[in-house]
């Protein structure tokens, strides 16, 4: 099967690559790219005005299957991706039960072949049961495909425990993510601590929280002598320090959510629990020093930290309502604000939500590259749209970008060759 | 002025103009508890729902003396909290209650944007009755109107709000709405009490009573609870009186001519000397009877009274 997309503005971050052309993709991989290809196809895109860019490849999302198919399940997780652009995930260990076992991941390999409709990578939890007591066994996991061990929406307290798992991770080579968060001192916060929490009566979460844990992870990782990446950065003093780590060689990496950047604590005030999340939106300080730390390459990735949530845990009080915003269908028009703002050209924009993710990952992905796989998305970066809850895909409609007006919309998803999305026909079928 | 507003949430979102319209019309309001026959048609044929989460008797009957003074029908709801049970969520609760008919309802409860929240999801008017620590509109607007009863104009004056402004929805109101009208506020607590960053809320922030009530026009005392299930530390019950209890000795000290408000009900002893809740400088008395013209006002307000002729 030999497809054709002609005339893009092409996007390739692995070798910089950012001129119009087109490509050719043959047998599921990228074939060539170059001007003027004119050759008989079995499938030709016109994509003259289109951006055409690796796939994002979102290293932080809420599958929620097995055990809570009532928000979201692989099936639906993945199509509200191919929506969004993504093309591949990694899917988080926090379902019930939890991914921390051999039998565990065999189930959610399986589910994933069955009926993910796009590339599933499956993280592991670092403790059993993700309680933070007794490591799972982790140097079984790379065999088993395992490309990252987590105990997100928790840290590991325990610190000899945590430098154990950095230890064991290091030896197999399998990259630890670290929710960081110290619930001593985050305890029963609802929003960002400080003014905000004060107005709105409410518990507040402090940056410490956070940034101790930053801290004391990555300092950890660095006796063990293994990889580390932080999850969800919200604040300043948490890239300070990365920033910090990263000038003195540690071999940390970062990711932060488009809310983070998207949204200052002010939207929370009105007690919409679509805005509540963990770590909660900060002031616009953070938001202006996450925006610089994703320009300045600080922070190496974007991922969604798309956390489905039913009506029934969000339409309640404030304090009662769950934590997480669902994000896989707004991300990459969050971040192509960042490049209407000037902050952010495309290439590294392709670089913070595929080509980054993917190397730190260590996955084949996020490249165009001719011989790698042809997941590959056409984007119209100038239409706009805006997002209201009839037009998500997945199965929880907890954004925080409801009532946005965001630009650039997907056009195709292409995943190993093949159209897995075509905007317009969604829902029709 | 007219009135736009469906609910009234809290003091934070109000205008200057808004707070103002609901004073005077609570004025107005005053006389018709002074009449033989307490009442006017205002409300005639609305139907107010008291939705009551948190038990408050005081606040209840007050509401409902109001909605009755404007001749609308009253019914009480009060639900159990238990943490045991488990009822219905408060949209769900909400949504019957409308489907009752009812116009407005008054709700408490003991979630910071409770009211907020409901008041999205249902077409009747909804009236915060005070919700966790975040508003208590309906307390501050008595407390405002019964400081401007007794000195002419909240513009210029310096009050003093004393107490666990941590977690009070009445400081918070308090401060919205005196900061509007143009007063100077003082907040008055141990540390451990004062809520992060409340200075950029507009006030000054002070641990020192006798520093802090030294030169103002008033002293709001806040109810202090010392079996909150917190984590955060609290001070014990007599270093509390003696630091900051409100005393005839400290009131004289700062100056004396002190108007003295609690929101209710007074912990004698705690927060409070008898003799001052009983004395000259309390208006304690005073803010209850002037609770039930400003909430005559709010209910009025809201459930569209203005086109009814007082
Ligand atoms: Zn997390
Ligand atoms: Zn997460």
């Amino acid at each position: 099967m030999r497809f054709l997309i002609k005339n893009s503005r092409i996007i390739d971050p692995s070798r910089n690559f950012d001129e119009p052309g087109d490509i050719l993709i043959e047998d599921g991989k990228v074939k060539d790219i170059g001007k003027n290809i004119n050759l008989e196809a079995d499938k030709i895109i016109e994509a003259s005005g289109k951006i055409a860019m690796p796939g994002l490849v979102d290293m932080h999302v809420h599958l929620r299957e097995p055990g809570r198919e009532d928000k979201e399940t692989v099936e639906s997780g993945t199509r509200a991706a191919a929506k969004g652009g993504v093309t591949s995930v990694l899917a988080m260990p926090n379902t019930e039960p939890a991914i921390d076992c051999a039998d565990s991941i065999e189930r959610i390999k399986r589910i994933s072949e069955e009926r993910a409709k796009i590339n599933v990578f499956i993280a592991a939890a670092i403790t059993k049961g993700r309680a933070g007591r007794e490591l799972t066994d982790i140097k079984k996991f790379k065999n088993l495909g395992v490309v990252a061990v987590t105990d997100d929406g928790s840290s590991v307290d325990d610190a000899s425990l945590m430098l154990q798992a950095f230890s064991a991770a290091g030896k197999e080579r399998i990259l630890v993510i670290c929710h960081c968060e110290d619930r001593k001192l985050s305890a029963a916060g609802q929003v960002n601590k400080g003014l905000t929490s004060t107005r709105m009566g409410l518990r507040g979460i402090c940056r410490e929280s956070e940034y101790s844990r930053v801290k004391r992870d990555i300092e950890l990782s660095a006796k063990a002598g293994s990889r580390v990446h932080i999850a969800h950065v919200s604040c300043r003093e948490s890239i300070e320090i990365i920033a910090k780590a990263k000038k003195k060689g540690i071999n940390v990496t970062a990711e932060t959510a488009p809310h983070y950047f998207s949204f200052n604590e002010n939207e929370v005030t009105g007690f919409d629990t679509n805005k509540k999340m963990n770590p909660p939106l900060r002031s616009q300080d953070d938001v202006l020093s996450l925006k610089q730390a994703l320009a300045e390459g600080v922070i190496d990735v974007v991922a969604s930290d798309h956390a489905p949530h039913t009506e029934n845990e969000k339409d309640v009080e404030f304090d009662k309502a769950a934590f997480g915003v669902t994000g896989l269908e707004t991300e990459l028009s969050a971040c192509i604000e960042l490049v209407e703002e000037g902050r952010l050209d495309w290439l590294k924009l392709s670089r913070l939500i595929a080509y980054n993710p993917a190397s730190i990952l260590g996955i084949n992905k996020g490249s165009l590259r001719p011989g790698s796989d042809a997941d590959i998305i056409l984007v119209d970066a100038d239409k706009k749209w805006q997002v209201a809850r009839g037009n998500f895909v997945s199965k929880s409609k907890n954004s925080c970008f409801i009532g946005s007006t965001l630009k650039g919309v997907v056009e195709y998803t292409i995943l190993d060759g093949r159209i897995i999305y075509e905007a317009g026909l969604q829902g029709k079928k | 002025m007219n009135w736009k507003r469906k609910d009234l949430l809290g003091l934070e979102e109000l205008s200057r103009e808004e707070i103002v319209a609901i004073l005077d019309t609570a004025a107005s309001f005053k006389e018709v508890s002074t009449r033989e026959i307490k009442k006017v048609p205002a409300l005639r044929g609305k139907t107010v729902v008291n939705l009551f989460y948190e038990p408050s008797t005081r606040t209840r009957v007050s509401f409902e003396v109001a909605a009755k003074r404007l001749s609308a029908d009253v019914i009480n709801v009060a639900i159990e909290t238990s943490s045991v049970r488990k009822g219905e969520t408060l949209i769900d609760t909400g949504r019957n209650i409308e489907a009752l008919k009812a116009d407005v309802i008054v709700m408490r409860h003991s979630s910071s944007g409770a009211a907020a929240i409901l008041a999205k999801k249902v077409n009747a008017n909804v009236v915060n009755a005070g919700d966790g620590w975040h508003e208590h509109p309906t307390q501050a607007l008595l407390d405002m109107f019964t400081l401007k009863e007794k000195t002419g104009e909240i513009k210029g004056l310096k009050v003093c709000i004393i107490g666990d402004i941590a977690h009070s929805r009445v400081a918070r109101s308090n401060i919205w709405g005196l900061t509007k009208l143009g007063a100077e506020v003082i907040v008055c607590a141990p540390r451990m009490l004062i809520p992060p960053e409340i200075e950029k809320m507009g006030v000054k922030v002070s641990s020192n009573a006798d520093k802090a009530i030294r030169g103002v026009d008033a002293v709001n005392v806040l109810r202090m609870q010392f079996e909150r299930d917190e984590k955060t530390a609290f001070p014990q019950r007599l270093e509390y009186y003696k630091n900051f209890g409100i005393t005839k000795e400290r009131l004289h000290k700062a100056g004396g001519n002190i108007i003295v408000m609690h929101p209710g009900p007074i912990n004698r002893g705690v927060e409070i000397s008898s003799e001052v809740a009983d004395g000259p400088n309390s208006v304690i008395l005073e803010q209850v009877t002037n609770g039930i013209a400003v909430r005559m006002a709010v209910l009025f307000l809201v459930a569209g009274g203005e086109k009814n002729r007082t």
